[in-house]
């Protein structure tokens, strides 16, 4: 039976280390930063977006946490010896460029490298957020991400509610919420941020109530107001993505032409009775809403919601996907909604993806941001550049 | 050669309730007209009175905006699917 001592030493004799200077050029050259120490040495200090793997959950966690098989690992620990069995179970598991760091956090840190504490999630949030944590594409550094985002939604109601509520719960840090209404009783069979008790109370109130019992993590940030062109820009800054759940023409193209000013992101939903359409309006990357419509339609065309009626359910899936999209964006994941309109017929259950384009004529993405004019809007809504 | 139309809501009231219809046409101009000419009450929300399709419009041949293959000159082919999506605003209320 051999002792630790000799355990050690055959390990590394079957493992391949190298020293600090290695392993910072090494990860110069793109490695993966592997730390298999336990979470409290970790929280005190660790090397820039290194993966954080206690030893215990090793085996269990890195296929998740590092997908390809070849990429270069250097993985370290304080001292050299945790990493060094580190290093084989992962040779073991199929990992075939793998470095122990000799001498581990404590010599990298003594010798001056470079070094910081990680900001990591407190024990409720890591328990909060544990089904997050435990996709690779989000993990602690997304759920970060999150915690630090700023999502404004345009209207606490049929499409702000659903929206509203799944962002809080992901743990996005500030929720913005303009709406000057009041909840009403006729709100309740589709805005389900409120309730009874609350008719009467501005929703922008209710909203904060309903999310902060949610998650009190959230900021809730209430805007009590009416878009319009002398507060869009100063309601729109610091936000970094728009959920839009407007109710009129104006408003959207208001919307449109201080998002490109201000390059915020807008995800769009908008809904008819039993049909819905969400896309994303990413400025100048791809088409904005003036180049996918370049007119509104005369109100006599165009019935509002509370004209001619929507079934309750519809803004909760639109609405929904508006919170995908809005997460997908604030954490770079996959394929938005980004120069494609999703259309949903709850009739025949059905969804479409249609393309749409930037228009290189159009009258407000086309020409340069300082250029465009954020005006009140008339019924035809056309853009007012500067001659 | 006949194509499926689907149509948005709004334009269900004029078109009996149909969300797909069938439509005869060689392009997506002739494919429109023979739209209002079986269902003449969405006249008014497809083309403005200079012919043109209205800009609150969007005519999809299978995924692709017309505006960006021929407009309504865009050649249809059997099978061919046409979708109408018009600027929708609802979303508070």
């Amino acid at each position: 039976m051999p002792s630790f001592r000799e355990l050690l030493s055959s390990t590394k004799e079957r493992i391949r280390e190298v020293d600090t200077a290695g392993a910072e050029e090494a990860i110069g050259r793109g490695a993966v930063v592997l730390d298999v120490r336990e979470p409290d040495e970790y929280e005190q200090g660790a090397l820039p977006g290194a993966v954080h793997i206690p030893r215990g959950h090793l085996e269990s966690q890195i296929e998740n946490r590092v997908l390809d098989r070849d990429a270069p690992i250097v993985v370290h620990c304080a001292g050299g010896t945790r990493s060094a069995f580190a290093a084989e179970t992962l040779t073991q598991l199929g990992y075939t460029d793998v470095v122990s760091m000799a001498g581990g956090f404590n010599k990298w840190k003594d010798e001056g490298r470079t070094w910081s504490v990680p900001r990591v999630l407190s024990a409720e949030q890591r328990n909060r957020y544990q089904r997050h944590l435990l996709l690779p594409e989000v993990g602690a550094a997304g759920q970060q991400r999150l915690l630090d985002a700023k999502v404004l939604l345009l209207g606490a109601g049929g499409l702000g509610s659903p929206a509203a509520l799944y962002l809080a719960a992901a743990g996005v840090g500030t929720v913005g919420i303009v709406d000057m209404d009041v909840v009403d009783e006729s709100n309740l069979q589709r805005q389900i941020l409120h309730n009874l008790d609350r008719i009467g109370e501005r929703k922008v109130d209710s909203a904060k109530k309903t999310l902060t019992a949610i998650n009190p993590d959230v900021d809730v940030v209430a805007h009590d107001v009416r878009l319009g062109a002398d507060n869009v820009l100063d309601v729109f800054r610091g936000y970094d993505v728009i959920v839009d759940g407007t109710d009129n023409f104006p408003t959207r193209y208001l919307v449109n032409d201080a998002s490109l000013k201000l390059r915020i992101p807008v995800v769009h939903g908008s809904i008819f009775r039993f049909e819905g359409q969400a896309t994303v309006f990413y400025p100048y990357v791809g088409p904005c809403y003036r180049c996918l419509f370049p007119q509104p339609p005369p109100a006599e065309l165009a019935p509002s919601c509370s004209e001619a009626g929507v079934l309750g359910v519809l803004p909760g899936i639109i609405g929904s996907i508006q919170a995908m999209e809005a997460i997908k964006l604030l954490l770079d994941l996959g394929e938005t909604l980004t120069g494609r309109i999703l259309t949903y017929d709850a009739m025949d259950e059905s969804f479409r993806t249609l393309r749409s384009r930037r228009d290189e004529h159009c009258p407000a993405c086309s020409i340069d941001p300082d250029d465009l004019v954020i005006a009140e809007y008339d019924e035809l809504c056309m853009p007012h550049p500067q001659s | 050669m006949p194509v499926s139309v689907r149509l948005p809501t709004v334009l269900r009231t004029h078109a009996g309730g149909l969300s797909e219809v069938s439509a005869e046409g060689a392009t997506i101009g002739e494919v429109v007209d023979d739209v209002v000419r079986q269902f003449p009450g969405t006249a008014n929300h497809l083309k403005a009175p200079d012919g043109a399709l209205h800009r609150f419009v969007n005519v999809y041949l299978d995924d692709e905006d017309v505006r960006y293959l021929g407009g309504l000159d865009t050649p249809v082919s059997d099978g061919a699917e046409v979708s109408i999506v018009p600027a929708v605003a609802g979303g508070t209320g």
